[in-house]
C-alpha cells in the first residue's frame, strides 16, 4: 500500500525548544494510526505542521505523493486533510448545518456577485453543498438530526460538539482526518460510542485516520498501528501491545525506577 | 410554555414518567441536549409581547419582512413636507445605507474598523473632483458612480491588507490613523504654499481645503438631473433595498458564511479550507465600496464636502446604527437609523421631546415595577401630590406658579395647573437638579413601599427640573441626554440589538 501521508525527517523549534526532532511518520491508506505521548511529547504540534498552521523548520511532508508543508491551511485542506481541535473549535453562534457546511467553501466556486444575484452556478451549488452537509450529519445517526440542523452551535452538548466537528472535517471532502483527542472530557458511555465511530469512520466511508488519544481503552480499540512520541522523537511504533510494553513508552509515562537510576 | 410540559420530568409529570424504563430515550433530561436547546425557548416564551413579536416577525418570509421595513419609507415622502423629507427620510436612508456597509465588515466578518468612514468622504470628495464648479469638471453620474465604486474598494483593499496581520484592538488602531490622515489630507490639499505637488500636473486645489469642496453637481443620469430631496430619496430607497436584498443572498451564501466563520474562529475557518485573508479583503471591500457609493450621494445632497463632516462623529453614529440595530442584522441596520437619527431630529422641538420624557418615565415605571398595582399606586400618588403641592403653593408662594409652560401645546397647558414654575427659575432649579440626584441615589437604597413612596416625591421633582431647566436647552444637552437614556432603555430591554440574535462568547 502505498503511504497517503508522510513526514520526512520533520524539526520544528519554538525558540530554543526542540519541539519536533527529525521526525518520520507515514500513514497508509485506509489506516487508522494512534499518535500517544505524554503531555507536551509534540503530538498537536505534529496536527499544526501537518495542517500548515505552523510552518516545518527543515524536512518535507508529502500527501498523495505532493509536497504539502509550505502551502497555507486552505490549500492543505483541498488537498484533502482535515483536523478536528482538542479544544473544540466550532462556529459557535452558526447553526450545526451552517458550520458543516462552512467547511464545504473549498468546493464550491460560485462568487459573492454570483450569490447577490442568484445566478444558477450559486443556487445549484448551495443545493448540493446542502444535501452533502446533511449526508454527513446523517452519518452520526439521531444525534445531529433533524429539528438539530437549525440551531446554533452552542445549543449542542459537549459530546454533540465533538461529532459535530467530525462532521464539519468530514464536510470537507478529505480523504484523511486528523482527530486531535475525540475522546477527551467523555465519559465512559460516550467515549466507546466514540470508538466505535472512528471504526466505522474508516470502514463504511474510507477514510484515514490519525488520531492523538490519551484514553489507552480509545488507543486499543481502534489503532491499527500506534506511535509514541516523547519531546519530539519518536520512541516506539508498532502495534498496540508492542508499543505499551515498551520499555521507552513506560520510562517516558512513568519515568525511571530509583535502582535504575543509580546504576 | 405548555408546548414543554408534557416530555419534562418533575414538572408535574411524575405518573407519566413512572412506567418508561430507566433509560427511555426520548425522555428530555435535565441538562442533556433536548433540554438546553428548549433553554432559549423558555426564555422566549416568558418575555411575553416581545417574544411574541420576535416569533411572528421570526416566521415571515424574507420579502414580506422587507416589504414591513421599506414599506413605510415609501409612503413617508407622501405624507410629509420637504423640510421632514430631508431631515427624518433622506438622512437617515443615507445613514442606513452607509451602516449597510459597515454591517458587512463588522457584523458578518467581525473586522474593528474605525476608518470607515473615511470611505464615505472619499466617495463624496472623488465625485465633487469629478463632477462640480469647483474642479471645473462635470462628468455624468453613471460614469462617476462607478468609478467612485470601484476606487473606494481599492482603497478598501489596501486598508484591508494591514487586517492580515492585524487584529482587534490594533486593527481599531490603524484603521483609526487612517480616518484621521484622511481628515488631515482634505483639510490641507487646497493646492496652497504646503502643498504637495503632483507628479505631471504640480499643485492643484484638490479637496477646497478647510472650506470645503463647494458646488458639487447633482447626480445627473444620461442628461437627467436629480434635483429634489423626493428624487434623491427615492434614488437612495432603491439602492437601499437593492443592496439588503443582495447581502441577503450574499448572507446565505457561501461567502456569508465563511465570513461569519471567520468572525466565530479565524484559524478554524483557515483550516476548513476558507481563504481567510481573501475574505478579509473582500469584505473591506465591500464595505468601502457602499460607503463610497453613499457618500456620493450624500456629496450631491449637500452639494458640497467638508472635512468635518467625516469624522469621529460620524464613526460613531454609524456604529451606534449598527450595534443599536443588532450586529450582523440587515434589517435592523434600518430600525437602528430610524432611531439614531430620526430620534435627535424629533427632539428638536420642546413639545416633542416632552412627550418622550414622560413617556420613557411612565414606560420605564410600568416595566421596571412589579406587581402591576405598584407603578399604578405610585402614578396615581404622583399626580395628586403635585395638585397638592401646586394649590399650597398658589396660595402661599405666588412666585412659584407664575411662570408659563415652555413650548405649550395641550400636554403643556395641563401641566401649568400641577407643576411648580417660578418666575425666575435659574437657581432654584439648579438646586432641585441636584436634588434630584441625590434622592435618586437614595431610592437606590429603599426596598418595597419605601421606595414606591419615594418615588412619588422624586417623580414630582423630575418634572420640576424638566420644566423649570431641561426643558430649556433642548436643542441642546437635554436632546443628548434624552437620547442617551432612551438609548439606555433599548439596550436593556434588547441587549444584542433591536433585531440583533443573542450570541455566546464561550471558547
Amino acid at each position: 500500500m502505498a503511504a497517503l501521508l508522510e513526514l520526512r525527517d520533520v524539526s520544528k523549534a519554538f525558540g530554543g525548544l526542540q519541539v519536533i526532532d527529525h521526525l518520520n511518520l507515514h500513514v497508509d491508506e485506509g489506516e487508522i494510526v494512534s499518535v500517544i505521548g505524554p503531555n507536551g511529547a509534540g503530538k498537536t504540534t505534529v496536527f499544526n505542521l501537518i495542517t500548515g498552521i505552523y510552518h516545518v523548520d527543515s524536512g518535507e511532508i508529502v500527501f498523495e505523493g505532493d509536497k504539502v508543508s509550505g502551502l497555507p491551511p486552505h490549500a492543505i485542506t483541498n488537498r484533502g486533510i482535515a483536523r478536528t481541535f482538542q479544544t473544540l473549535r466550532l462556529f459557535l453562534n452558526m447553526t450545526v448545518l451552517e458550520n458543516v457546511m462552512a467547511a464545504e467553501y473549498g468546493q464550491t466556486k460560485a462568487t459573492a456577485l454570483e450569490a447577490m444575484l442568484q445566478l444558477p452556478r450559486a443556487r445549484r451549488e448551495e443545493k448540493r453543498i446542502r444535501k452533502v452537509a446533511e449526508e454527513k450529519l446523517a452519518f452520526f445517526g439521531q444525534r445531529l438530526a433533524g429539528y438539530r440542523h437549525d440551531q446554533p452551535a452552542y445549543s449542542l452538548s459537549y459530546a454533540n460538539r465533538r461529532r459535530l466537528e467530525i462532521a464539519r472535517a468530514m464536510a470537507t471532502n478529505a480523504r484523511l482526518l486528523l482527530l486531535d483527542e475525540p475522546a477527551a472530557g467523555m465519559n465512559p458511555h460516550e467515549t466507546h460510542e466514540i470508538t466505535e465511530l472512528i471504526g466505522k469512520l474508516r470502514d463504511d466511508t474510507d477514510y484515514s485516520i490519525l488520531v492523538i488519544e490519551h484514553d489507552m481503552h480509545v488507543v486499543e480499540g481502534i489503532s491499527d498501528r500506534v506511535i509514541a512520541l516523547d519531546h519530539g522523537v519518536k520512541i516506539a511504533e508498532g502495534l498496540f501491545d508492542e508499543v505499551a510494553t515498551h520499555p521507552l513508552v513506560i520510562e517516558a509515562y512513568l519515568g525511571v525506577r530509583a535502582e535504575a537510576e543509580a546504576v | 410554555m405548555s408546548s414543554l410540559g408534557g416530555g419534562q420530568p418533575g414538572e408535574g409529570g411524575l405518573p407519566a414518567a413512572a412506567p418508561e424504563p430507566v433509560d427511555a430515550p426520548d425522555r428530555v433530561k435535565v441538562g442533556v441536549d433536548e433540554w438546553v436547546a428548549e433553554a432559549e425557548g423558555r426564555r422566549a416564551a416568558r418575555s411575553g409581547l416581545t417574544g411574541a413579536l420576535v416569533r411572528v416577525w421570526e416566521r415571515l418570509p424574507a420579502p414580506a419582512r422587507l416589504a414591513i421595513l421599506i414599506g413605510p419609507f415609501a409612503i413617508f415622502p407622501f405624507i410629509t413636507n420637504e423640510g421632514n423629507l430631508y431631515r427624518y427620510g433622506l438622512i437617515t436612508i443615507i445613514y442606513a445605507l452607509l451602516a449597510l456597509g459597515l454591517n458587512v465588515v463588522v457584523g458578518f466578518a467581525g473586522l474593528l474598523d474605525l476608518g470607515y468612514v473615511a470611505f464615505f468622504g472619499v466617495g463624496a470628495y472623488l465625485y465633487g473632483i469629478m463632477a462640480s464648479g469647483h474642479s471645473g469638471h462635470h462628468l455624468q453620474a453613471e460614469i462617476a458612480i462607478p468609478i467612485v465604486v470601484i476606487s473606494t474598494a481599492l482603497f478598501g483593499l489596501l486598508l484591508g491588507l494591514t487586517s492580515w496581520r492585524l487584529l482587534g484592538d490594533y486593527l481599531a488602531i490603524v484603521t483609526l490613523f487612517f480616518l484621521q490622515a484622511f481628515v488631515i489630507f482634505v483639510n490641507n490639499a487646497n493646492g496652497g504654499l504646503n502643498d504637495f505637488s503632483y507628479p505631471f500636473v504640480g499643485k492643484v486645489d484638490l479637496t477646497g481645503g478647510s472650506n470645503g469642496l463647494d458646488q458639487i453637481d447633482p447626480l445627473n443620469f444620461f442628461g437627467y438631473h436629480i434635483t429634489t430631496t423626493k428624487g434623491y430619496y427615492f434614488f437612495t430607497l432603491i439602492s437601499i433595498t437593492l443592496l439588503m436584498t443582495m447581502l441577503y443572498f450574499v448572507n446565505g451564501s457561501r461567502t456569508g458564511r465563511a465570513w461569519r466563520a471567520l468572525r466565530e474562529d479565524p484559524l478554524a475557518a483557515e483550516v476548513m479550507s476558507v481563504p481567510v485573508n481573501r475574505l478579509k479583503l473582500l469584505a473591506f471591500m465591500f464595505g468601502a465600496a457602499t460607503a463610497g457609493f453613499s457618500g456620493t450621494i450624500y456629496g450631491a445632497v449637500q452639494s458640497g464636502a467638508f472635512p468635518g463632516d467625516y469624522d469621529v462623529g460620524l464613526l460613531i453614529t454609524i456604529y451606534a446604527i449598527v450595534i443599536l440595530g443588532g450586529l450582523g442584522s440587515i434589517g435592523g441596520v434600518v430600525i437602528g437609523a430610524l432611531v439614531v437619527n430620526g430620534a435627535p431630529e424629533l427632539l428638536r422641538s420642546s413639545s416633542n421631546a416632552r412627550f418622550l420624557f414622560y413617556g420613557v418615565l411612565l414606560l420605564a415605571l410600568f416595566i421596571a415595577m412589579r406587581p402591576w398595582y405598584k407603578p399604578v399606586v405610585v402614578l396615581l400618588g404622583t399626580i395628586a401630590f403635585g395638585f397638592a403641592v401646586h394649590g399650597i403653593a398658589s396660595a402661599v408662594w405666588s412666585r412659584g406658579t407664575a411662570g408659563h409652560i415652555e413650548g405649550g401645546g395641550q400636554l403643556g397647558r395641563a401641566l401649568e395647573h400641577w407643576v411648580l414654575l417660578p418666575r425666575n427659575t435659574s437657581s432654584i432649579a439648579g438646586w432641585a437638579y441636584f436634588a434630584l440626584i441625590v434622592a435618586a441615589l437614595v431610592l437606590t437604597l429603599l426596598r418595597g413601599w419605601w421606595r414606591a413612596l419615594a418615588l412619588i416625591p422624586t417623580l414630582y421633582l423630575a418634572s420640576f427640573v424638566w420644566e423649570n431647566k431641561l426643558v430649556e436647552q433642548v436643542s441642546g444637552a437635554t436632546r443628548l441626554i434624552l437620547l442617551g437614556g432612551l438609548l439606555v432603555v433599548i439596550m436593556n430591554v434588547r441587549p444584542s440589538g433591536i433585531f440583533g440574535t443573542s450570541r455566546v462568547e464561550i471558547a
